[in-house]
């Protein structure tokens, strides 16, 4: 599990495999999940769900203080042809079909929202370009709900980018046909001030298949939590995250993987860099094999990577098995540091100082970023992973 | 003809709050084609002489001069140093998470060379050079160091050597730790670099056994942060029936 040797001072890594009757995930939320922000209790800091995240920094979006502001946040979807884009008002039926917020800021969104965004690829059509969700702050604070549903068959690839300053709290709901593929690269790009929490539900049908890349380089402070479920047998999903926690910056992802039918599959990889003073990685892995969910094959894993001294990493994957009969169930979480002596090691080879440091961060994350699968996107992120480097080190 | 001149060499390091002087007045001249092993016993700084030339950050030098072909080394970063062709094999090589070693052995080169390796030609270079190690090609692809056993390490530091073909190699302890089959595999490394007549080498070693493979041209008994005796192969004869008390009494060091 805790493979690393030199783990930095503070950081944590702890996992746990529970064989049992029940499942602890929903119990060590100190509220059932609800669509009413009046469900959950205003966190003190201490719950299972918050007990790493410095609540004085989320701008109020956790105890009803923050409001939204009519500008401020753009949100720009930019389609190609066949694929319905709509604004749809709160009644609207497809909303809240992923899944229910499971703490107070995401069913805070979800009860403060206007409008919510609806991006529909209709069965079997198959895109041959991405569809394009920007999401550009200039100050603003926003509630927003966002659904990106393909029908059976159908094929598609979205990415979406945050820009800009924003506070911004949102869900977003991935709904799949059976047989469809859907490829979800979040690219968090913030600027240093931004908040951003947001709960991301997959609900995979039958035989279909889910990619989601979670990549965080920005922000004061993100808070994610990407959810699967699964709406029919067969269905995969592969949960890729990279971020790039800086200075002062508080970048947690919560996944969880509820398999909940049978003969499904789930891979989730995730993988960090950390440098500066009180840079903070948390990670939280949780994945849940029900007694129904036979066949299950899963597979969880974290590492990180330490620049330098004074960041933080707490790592907790939790595998909760309630049925012998699955094909694979694993996870593993690493923290390492990249230290004087291995700088020192790769110099006395000839490696200037600067392309030593390069060359580490590049190797930890190309095996990662090469799976992406969206090649502009391969290529951005190992430039910005450059640009993270050249900006602190 | 490369020279690596050291002298009266006077090198401290941090410890406890208080600082120690290690080496007290190193004198050695290595030239390309020769070999010198450095026999002594734990503690002598046979590793602080070793770390200091390549620039460990973790040492003072507070005297003398270390020249390699009139070029200050101590003036040089790390980088510099290894790039103006000084190579420490090292006593205990560093793992680097998430670094290949064919990256890291193609990045070295690169920076060694002064240019990118032509791919193909590469790529048997290293193929061919790893086979003379025993090294399984499956190798190439672990991550620097990172779970190698220790005979696994010293040849991945051999391996090194071969490719990057410094003018001056350190070797410090590579024979520690090794079965007998790993030294004699480690030491046909070092020999095929030896031949070339190309490189001067410094064999840092504690104990005489390696000698039997690697035949030195001078051998230097360090005792105490220093050199004390200098003599050709004979010396280390000595060594091997006498063991380093002569050279300790007195406390100079443990
Ligand atoms: N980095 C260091 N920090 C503190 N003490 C050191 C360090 N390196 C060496 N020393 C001390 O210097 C002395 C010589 O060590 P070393 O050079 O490793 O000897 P050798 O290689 O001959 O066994 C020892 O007393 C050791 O404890
Ligand atoms: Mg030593």
């Amino acid at each position: 599990m805790a493979e690393a040797q030199n783990i930095p001072v503070g950081s944590t890594t702890a996992g746990s495999i529970a064989v049992a009757a029940e499942s602890t995930v929903a119990t060590r939320m100190s509220a059932p999940p609800s669509f009413d922000v009046q469900d959950f209790p205003v966190p003190h800091g201490r719950e299972e769900e918050w007990r790493f995240t410095p609540l004085e920094r989320l701008r109020g979006l956790h105890d009803g203080t923050a409001v939204a502001t009519d500008e401020g946040v753009r949100v720009e979807v930019q389609a190609p042809e066949g694929v319905t884009v709509e604004l749809v008002d709160r009644d609207d039926p497809r909303l809240g079909k992923g899944g229910t917020p499971v703490d107070r800021v995401a069913a805070q969104a979800y009860s403060s929202f206007e409008k919510a965004g609806v991006v529909t690829v209709p069965k079997e059509t198959v895109l041959t370009e991405p569809i394009r969700i920007a999401v550009h702050g200039e100050g603003g604070t926003r509630f927003g709900h966002q659904v990106i549903e393909l029908g059976a068959f159908a094929e598609a690839v979205v990415v979406i980018d945050h820009t800009g300053d924003a506070v911004l709290a949102t869900n977003v709901d991935y709904i799949l046909g059976d047989g469809a593929k859907l490829t979800v690269v979040s690219v968090q790009d913030w600027d240093d001030k931004a908040v951003h929490v947001a709960q991301h539900n997959a609900l995979i049908g039958r035989d279909a298949s889910f990619k989601s890349v979670v990549v965080t380089f920005g922000g004061d402070l993100v808070r994610l939590h990407p959810r699967v479920s699964y709406a029919g047998t067969g269905g995969e999903a592969e949960l890729f995250g990279i971020y790039f926690t800086d200075k002062g910056q508080h970048q947690e992802h919560r996944l969880l993987v509820d398999h909940n039918n049978p003969h499904c599959k789930s891979n989730v990889v995730y993988k960090g860099a950390l440098q500066g003073e009180d840079a903070h990685a948390v990670w939280i892995g949780d994945v849940l094999i029900e007694a129904k969910a036979e066949g299950t094959d899963t597979y969880e894993m974290n590492r990180n990577l330490v620049l330098t001294d004074g960041a933080r990493v707490d790592s907790v994957p939790n595998l909760e098995i309630e049925t012998g009969e699955i094909v694979g169930a694993g996870h593993a979480s690493a923290t390492g540091r990249f230290d004087d002596e291995q700088l020192f090691y790769l110099m006395a080879r000839g490696i200037p100082a600067d392309e030593a440091r390069r060359l580490v961060v590049r190797g930890f994350f190309a095996e990662l970023v090469q799976q992406i699968g969206v090649d502009d996107i391969e290529e951005r992120l190992l430039v910005k992973i450059d640009e993270e480097l050249e900006a602190t080190v | 003809m490369a020279t690596l001149e050291i002298r009266d060499l006077h090198v401290t390091v941090e410890a406890d709050n208080a600082t120690k002087e290690i080496l007290k007045g190193v004198d050695l001249t290595v030239k390309q084609g020769e070999t010198h092993a450095i026999m002594g016993p734990n503690g002598s700084g046979k590793s602080t002489l070793a770390y200091s030339l390549a620039g460990h950050p973790k040492y003072t030098i507070t005297g003398g001069t270390v020249t390699l072909d009139g070029e200050d080394v101590l003036e040089m970063e790390v980088d510099e140093r290894a790039r103006a062709g000084l190579f420490l094999a090292m006593q205990y090589p560093v793992e680097v998470p998430g670094v290949s070693v064919s990256n890291f052995l193609r990045t070295s080169a690169t920076a060694v060379r002064g240019e990118a390796p032509k791919l193909r030609t590469w790529v048997k270079e290293v193929k061919e050079a790893m086979e003379r190690l025993n090294m399984d090609p499956s190798f190439a692809e672990r991550n620097v160091n990172e779970g190698f056993s220790g005979g696994e390490k010293k040849r991945h530091e051999i391996l090194q050597l071969e490719l990057l073909k410094p003018k001056i190699a350190i070797l410090d302890e590579t024979d520690s730790g090794l079965d007998v089959d790993a030294l004699r595999v480690v030491s046909e490394g070092v020999n095929r670099v030896r031949e070339t007549g190309e490189v001067g080498t410094l064999l840092i070693t504690h104990y005489t056994r390696i000698l039997r493979y690697i035949k030195p041209d001078h051998v230097h008994v360090f005792a105490g942060g220093k050199i004390v005796e200098s003599g050709g192969a004979e010396l280390a004869d000595k060594l091997e029936n006498e063991g380093y008390e002569a050279y300790t009494k007195g406390g100079a060091s443990e």
